[in-house]
């Protein structure tokens, strides 16, 4: 008796999920257009220059945004990994697989924008620093995870080393995120808190704010039409399938 | 401010553009990256069903 207010499962059928997700990638595609477009203007027009670091701080609203990204990313992963492990989903597990790529990137433009803020800031490309190798401890995590998933040729086999790997690695997490406080080294502590007021000029903030939504707007772009190609490399024996693509591609 | 002035971000135009340079790359590269591989899935697909008729 379907008692239920809401049946969950409705969606998680790749087949039917498949149109759904074109459509959650084609709307998130305009809103990341229309956030990243206002941000980089703000970035560059209408924030005010930096007191100590003049233009160099700038870098800011990319590389904060990217390190949120690369880190939130990573839990959403580990949220649809322990789906994938409870319900035997397969779409959970796809939905896993599709994240990392962009999980990785940002993880690496972190990283990157990361050193050239930090030469001319700091006086060096790289440092060993608390954070700084936690976030190179998750882009090897993601690179893992690619790696690992794309090694087992079983899909279902290779979806749960996968998952089991992504729940080993997701302490690193926290780890990140608390690094500035536990070890005090090189890099600045929290300028946004969640719990108190943060020490950001208001307009800084809300560039920041806007670049990191146009950044989650993308990744969920980007997932969603990675998810619709996985459907389709692994369901391409299904015979929704093959009337979809017909005999013409 | 003229162009070059603004281009030049106070002196730190190489770490700035570099920044935004480099994620710019990557994040028109991944959906570009992402298209060709679907047209290549579809047309593989698209191929089998040509030969299993």
């Amino acid at each position: 008796m379907q008692s239920k207010l809401f049946n969950w499962f409705k969606f998680s059928s790749p087949a039917t999920f498949y149109p759904l997700a074109g459509s959650i990638a084609r709307f998130s595609w305009l809103i990341t257009l229309a956030l990243l477009a206002v941000g980089l203007y703000m970035s560059f027009f209408v924030a005010p220059t930096d007191y100590k670091q003049g233009e160099g701080y700038r870098i800011i609203f990319i590389h904060v945004p990217a390190s949120w990204m690369s880190m939130f990313t990573y839990l959403v992963m580990a949220f649809w990994s322990i789906l994938g492990l409870m319900y035997n989903t397969r779409l959970s597990s796809m939905m896993t697989q599709a994240l990392a790529p962009t999980g990785a990137m940002f993880a690496f433009v972190s990283l990157w924008t990361g050193a050239f803020w930090g030469k001319p800031m700091w006086g060096t490309w790289w440092v060993w620093d608390a954070r700084i190798t936690s976030e190179l401890i998750l882009l090897f995590l993601y690179l893992g995870y690619i790696a690992l998933h794309g090694a087992i040729d079983d899909k279902r086999r290779a979806d749960k080393a996968g998952a089991i790997l992504i729940l080993v690695g997701v302490v690193n997490i926290p780890i990140i995120y608390y690094s500035v406080e536990w070890w005090n080294t090189l890099h600045q502590g929290a300028t946004i808190k969640m719990n108190d007021k943060s020490t950001m000029d208001e307009t800084m903030k809300i560039t920041m704010l806007i670049m990191t939504f146009g950044c989650w707007a993308y990744t969920i772009a980007i997932a969603m039409q990675r998810v619709r190609n996985i459907i389709l490399e692994r369901e391409h024996g299904a015979q929704w399938v093959r009337e979809l693509i017909g005999e013409k591609a | 401010m003229s162009f070059s002035e603004w281009l030049d971000m106070g002196g730190y135009a190489l770490y700035v553009w570099g920044s935004f340079g480099m994620t710019a790359l990557c994040m028109i590269a991944e959906p570009l990256l992402l298209n060709r591989s679907s047209k290549a899935i579809r047309q593989r697909i698209a191929r089998l069903n040509r030969i299993e008729g």
